[in-house]
C-alpha cells in the first residue's frame, strides 16, 4: 500500500526496547495557568498507564501534547520512540485518540463513519470496508450500523468513538476520561471494551477522575494535581501509601461531628477527615485494625457521641487522594463549585453495582 | 509487536514519498468533501437555509420593494439578480463557519488533526464543499430569476463568466468565515455574528439600489467596498450596456479585493487551524 520513499526525519530511537510512552520535564503554560509543570512518565509496552487526577488537574493538556495537537513550552515526549514535535507526522500513524466528547459525525450513519476514518487512513476501498464491518462487530454496533449517530445513545456514541479511534490498528491508545458522562452501566461495559482492547497488547494511556476506573483497568496509576506528578506507583502501592487500615463512621447528630473527631484523633494514625457533605468521618488506623476499632468504640462512647456504620476497611484509592493532596478526587479547587461530591460519587458506584449483573457485554 | 508493524490494512510509522503526499492530500479533501456535502442533504434545515432563503429573497425585493425601487437602464428585476446572487454567495459563508465551530467543539478536528491525513485536507475539503453547495444555489437563484422575469442581456460567455465571479467571491467570503468559526469556537457566537457583518456590507452596496440614491457619507463607505465592485461587475456581465461603462475598471477593482482577501484571509484560517482547540 505504501509507495514510500526514503524514512527521513524517522530515524527510530528506542523503538525495539524503549518505553511505549516517555514523558520528560513537560511543561505547558496558558498564559498565568501553568497547566503542566513539569511531569515525567514512562508506559512499558502492552500496559496501561491511568493518569488519574481532577478537572483541571492538567491530564487532558498532557493527552493532547502526547498526541500532536498541542506544542509543549518545555521538556520532551515520545511516542514509540518517535518525538511529537520533531517526528509528530510519524507519531500520528501510531496513536489513536479518543477524547472526552464522542467526535463523530451524527448525521452520518456508524458504518458511514467509520468507513470515513478508513479512507482518510488511506486504506484500500475492500479494506475499509472490511475494517469498519469488524469494528462495528467487535463493538456490539452491527444493529445500528445504518442508523445515524445522533440516533444512538450516549454509550453508544462512545463506543462508536472509540471504534473509530481503532480503525487505524493504532499501537499506541489515548483515551481521555472514556467514561466521563456515561450512565453507570455503559461505564462498566466500556470497562469491558478497554480490557480487551489491552489483552490484544495495544499500550493504552487513560485519563481519569474515577478511582475505581483507575483501579479498575489500569497496571500503573500516576496521580496528577496542579500540573505535577504528585504519585505514581501500581493501586496496591498508592493504597500502601495511606498506611494500612481506615476506620469510617458517621454521626448523625451534626452538632456532634466536632466531638466525635476530638475523641477519634487520639486513636488515628492520620488527622481525622470530615466529608461535609456526608458527615461521614474516616481516619487510618494503621496496622493495629481491630485493637483500634474497640479504642474507637470506647473514645466515643466516652464522649458519649453516637454513631452510624462505624467499621474497619481497606484503603480505597479516595483515601490516597485525600492523604496525597488533602482534598477529595472529584473536588473542585477550593473556591470553585463543587460538582458532585463524595456522595454524589459513591451513589454512583452504588447503582453500578446494582448494574453489574445484567452490564452489556461485548465480543470481541 | 514487530510482526505486526505492517498488518494487513493496517498503517507503518514509514513516512511516505512526496509524491504519495500528494496525492494523499487530494483524496483526503474529497473523502472530506463527500463528507460535508452527504452531511448537508440529511440536515433539512441547512437545506431551507441554503435554498429557500435566497429564494424569498429574490421574491421579496422583486415583488414587494420592486415596485417602489426605479433604476436607470434596466428593469428591476434585472438590476438586481446580479446583486441578489452576490448576497447569496456572500452568505454561504455562514454554513462554512457554524460547521467548523461544531467540528472543533465536537472534537472533531481534534480527531483528525491527530490522524496521519493530509493536514490541509479539512480546511480544503470544507471550503470545496461549500463552494459546490453554492454554485448550485446560485443556479437555483438564476431559475427563479428567470421565472420572475429576468434575462441574461449580454450573451452565454459573460453570463458563465458572472457566475464564475459570483462564486469566487462566496468562496473569499467562505475563507474569512473559516478564519472566524476557528478564531471563534464557539457555535453560539458564530450563530450570532456570522452574518451581522455581511448586512452592511450586502445591503450598503450597489446590490439593491443605485448608490447615487443613498446619503453622502454612506456613499464614500458603498462605493469603495469590494461588494459593490463585485456586484458592478456581476452586472457589468449579467446585462451589458449601460452597466458596463465601467468594466475594466471594476474588474480589476475586484480582483484586486478577491486576491487581497485571499492573501490575508487563507494564511489566517490556516493558522487559526493549527492553533485551533
Amino acid at each position: 500500500m505504501l509507495t514510500g520513499g526514503p524514512a527521513q526525519e524517522d530515524v527510530v530511537t528506542e523503538t525495539s526496547t524503549g518505553p511505549a510512552i516517555l514523558v520528560e520535564g513537560l511543561t505547558k503554560s496558558f498564559g498565568d495557568v501553568h497547566a503542566l509543570r513539569g511531569i515525567d512518565l514512562s508506559v512499558p509496552r502492552g500496559t496501561v498507564l491511568g493518569v488519574l487526577g481532577p478537572n483541571g488537574a492538567g491530564k487532558t493538556t498532557a493527552v493532547r501534547i502526547l498526541t500532536t495537537l498541542l506544542q509543549p513550552d518545555g521538556g520532551r515526549a515520545l511516542v514509540e520512540g518517535r518525538d511529537v514535535v520533531r517526528q509528530a507526522p510519524a507519531v500520528r500513524r501510531l496513536i489513536g485518540l479518543s477524547g472526552q466528547s464522542a467526535a463523530i459525525q451524527e448525521e452520518l450513519t456508524g458504518r458511514e463513519n467509520l468507513e470515513l476514518i478508513g479512507r482518510l487512513y488511506h486504506l484500500k476501498r475492500a479494506d475499509t470496508r472490511t475494517r469498519a464491518a469488524e469494528l462495528l462487530a467487535q463493538f456490539d454496533l452491527t444493529d445500528a450500523a445504518h442508523r445515524p449517530a445522533k440516533t444512538y445513545s450516549g454509550g453508544m456514541q462512545r463506543r462508536l468513538d472509540l471504534a473509530a479511534s481503532l480503525v487505524g490498528r493504532p499501537r499506541v491508545l489515548f483515551l481521555d476520561e472514556p467514561t466521563t458522562g456515561l450512565d453507570p452501566r455503559s461505564r462498566l461495559g466500556m470497562w469491558d471494551i478497554i480490557r480487551s482492547l489491552v489483552a490484544d497488547g495495544t499500550t493504552l494511556l487513560l485519563t481519569t477522575q474515577y478511582l475505581d476506573e483507575a483501579d479498575e483497568l489500569a497496571d500503573e496509576i500516576v496521580v496528577i494535581d496542579h500540573g505535577l506528578v504528585i504519585a505514581a506507583g501500581t493501586a496496591e502501592e498508592l493504597k500502601g501509601r495511606v498506611g494500612g487500615d481506615v476506620l469510617e463512621f458517621s454521626v448523625p447528630d451534626r452538632a456532634r461531628i466536632k466531638d466525635a473527631v476530638a475523641a477519634i484523633a487520639e486513636v488515628g494514625e492520620s488527622e481525622p477527615h470530615v466529608d461535609e457533605e456526608t458527615g461521614v468521618i474516616s481516619v487510618g488506623v494503621g496496622g493495629r485494625g481491630s485493637d483500634a476499632l474497640i479504642e474507637a468504640v470506647r473514645a466515643l462512647d466516652t464522649v458519649g457521641v453516637q454513631t452510624k456504620g462505624l467499621a474497619l476497611r481497606r484503603p480505597s484509592l479516595d483515601d490516597v487522594f485525600l492523604a496525597l493532596t488533602g482534598h477529595a478526587a472529584e473536588e473542585e479547587q477550593p473556591g470553585k463549585p463543587r460538582r458532585g461530591g463524595r456522595r454524589a460519587r459513591k451513589k454512583d458506584q452504588a447503582e453500578q453495582d446494582n448494574a453489574r449483573p445484567d452490564s452489556a457485554t461485548v465480543s470481541s | 509487536m514487530t510482526a505486526a508493524d505492517v498488518t494487513a490494512g493496517g498503517i507503518t510509522a514509514e513516512e511516505p514519498g512526496l509524491l504519495t503526499q500528494a496525492r494523499w492530500a487530494v483524496s483526503d479533501t474529497l473523502v472530506l468533501t463527500r463528507r460535508a456535502l452527504l452531511v448537508w442533504t440529511r440536515v433539512p434545515a441547512y437545506i431551507v437555509f441554503t435554498v429557500i432563503q435566497p429564494v424569498m429573497f429574490v421574491l421579496l425585493f422583486r415583488y414587494v420593494f420592486g415596485g417602489a425601487i426605479q433604476v436607470p437602464g434596466a428593469s428591476y428585476v434585472n438590476y438586481l439578480m446580479p446583486g441578489i446572487i452576490g448576497q447569496t454567495a456572500a452568505f454561504a459563508s455562514f454554513g462554512t463557519a457554524i460547521a467548523l465551530a461544531q467540528e472543533l467543539k465536537k472534537g472533531v478536528i481534534d480527531r483528525l488533526r491527530s490522524m496521519p491525513m493530509a493536514r490541509s485536507a479539512v480546511l480544503s475539503g470544507r471550503l470545496v464543499a461549500d463552494t459546490g453547495r453554492m454554485l448550485v444555489t446560485i443556479l437555483i437563484i438564476v431559475a427563479v430569476g428567470y421565472l420572475v422575469g429576468f434575462r441574461f442581456q449580454n450573451g452565454f460567455g459573460p453570463a458563465v463568466g458572472m457566475v464564475v465571479l459570483a462564486t469566487v467571491f462566496g468562496l473569499s467570503i467562505c475563507v474569512i468565515a473559516a478564519f472566524t468559526g476557528l478564531a471563534i469556537g464557539d457555535e453560539e457566537s458564530v450563530q450570532a455574528f456570522g452574518l451581522i457583518w455581511l448586512f452592511p456590507l450586502t445591503f450598503v452596496s450597489s446590490a439593491f439600489v443605485p448608490i447615487q440614491s443613498m446619503p453622502g457619507w454612506m456613499q464614500v463607505f458603498a462605493n469603495h467596498q469590494p461588494v459593490t465592485y463585485v456586484v458592478n461587475t456581476m452586472r457589468a456581465l449579467a446585462l451589458g450596456k449601460p452597466f458596463s461603462d465601467n468594466l475594466s475598471s471594476d474588474l480589476w477593482h475586484s480582483i484586486a479585493w478577491l486576491a487581497g482577501i485571499f492573501i490575508v484571509f487563507v494564511p489566517l484560517a490556516v493558522r487559526a487551524y493549527r492553533r485551533a482547540s
